[in-house]
């Protein structure tokens, strides 16, 4: 079953990709969609049952509101900092601790925090994220945990988990 | 009307990525500098291609400019991540002005 699933999202994406519903096209489409089925199916999500709950999409839809609105955010942020005589930054690495449990949740979580403003991933081991940040706002664990992760994590954990 | 749109995205678009461009020359160590590369190149970036869609509309080019988008986040920020990840290994120090680190010591 999440074999089929992979099959049609890669047939689906090729066919937005190449944009013309012939039937060589939509041969080498599927040629090439089970290739990629046979070996990426194993990086796929284990429960493809959630792909067609439907409060998931709307909280998905919720978080990328709030993501381009960071995002944009984030690019005033650095040009700020880039155009400013003086250059107001005080960069370091510090640990966030977070809650969330599967791959893709971690995955999805690094990415966000690396376009919100000012903070970029470095690693993740174990339970802990570790987060470059050009200006350390405060010295405090909670403080900052709840700074850089506390928009996002929410609304990760209603779409994935 | 549509073309004057995707000219304003464009615009905005090339604009952040001049400020990405100064930032990669006027901050002062790596990490700092894959801060503004990141951020400001993959958001000009989309917003180069949203503007091209504008231009297109809904034919085969717009639509591959919007696919574009969505691939260029996730490409971009593992990129980054990989980058940045990888800088730390390789043993450059962070820059004088740092005030904290606490990855030094997880990786020994």
């Amino acid at each position: 079953m999440r074999y089929v699933t992979v099959f049609i999202l890669s047939l689906i994406f090729w066919l937005l990709l190449t944009f013309k519903i012939t039937v060589p096209n939509i041969i080498v489409g599927s040629v090439a969609s089970l290739i990629c089925a046979l070996i990426f199916t194993r990086f796929f999500i284990h429960n493809i049952y959630k792909l067609i709950q439907p409060h998931r999409y709307f909280w998905f839809l919720i978080y990328l509101v709030v993501f381009i609105w960071e995002c944009i955010k984030a690019n005033f942020d650095v040009a700020y900092r880039v155009l400013h005589p003086a250059m107001p930054i005080r960069p370091g690495i510090v640990k966030v601790k977070t809650t969330l449990k599967s791959e893709l949740a971690r995955t999805l979580l690094a990415n966000s925090i690396t376009m919100t403003p000012g903070t970029i991933s470095v690693d993740i081991i174990g339970d802990y994220l570790y987060i470059h940040w050009i200006y350390v706002r405060s010295e405090d664990p909670e403080v900052y945990t709840s700074m850089i992760t506390g928009a996002f994590e929410k609304y990760i954990k209603k779409i994935i988990e | 009307m549509n073309n004057m749109i995707s000219l304003i995205f464009i615009t905005i678009g090339i604009l952040f990525n001049l400020l990405g461009c100064i930032g990669i020359i006027r901050l002062p160590d790596t990490y700092n500098r894959l801060q503004a590369a990141t951020k400001c190149v993959t958001l000009g970036c989309c917003s180069i291609l949203i503007g091209v869609c504008f231009h297109f509309g809904f034919s085969d080019a717009g639509v591959k400019a919007l696919v574009a988008i969505p691939i260029l986040f996730f490409t971009s920020t593992v990129a980054a991540h990989a980058l940045i990840r990888g800088t730390y290994h390789f043993g450059i120090k962070l820059g004088k002005k740092s005030v904290k680190d606490d990855y030094k010591d997880a990786v020994k």
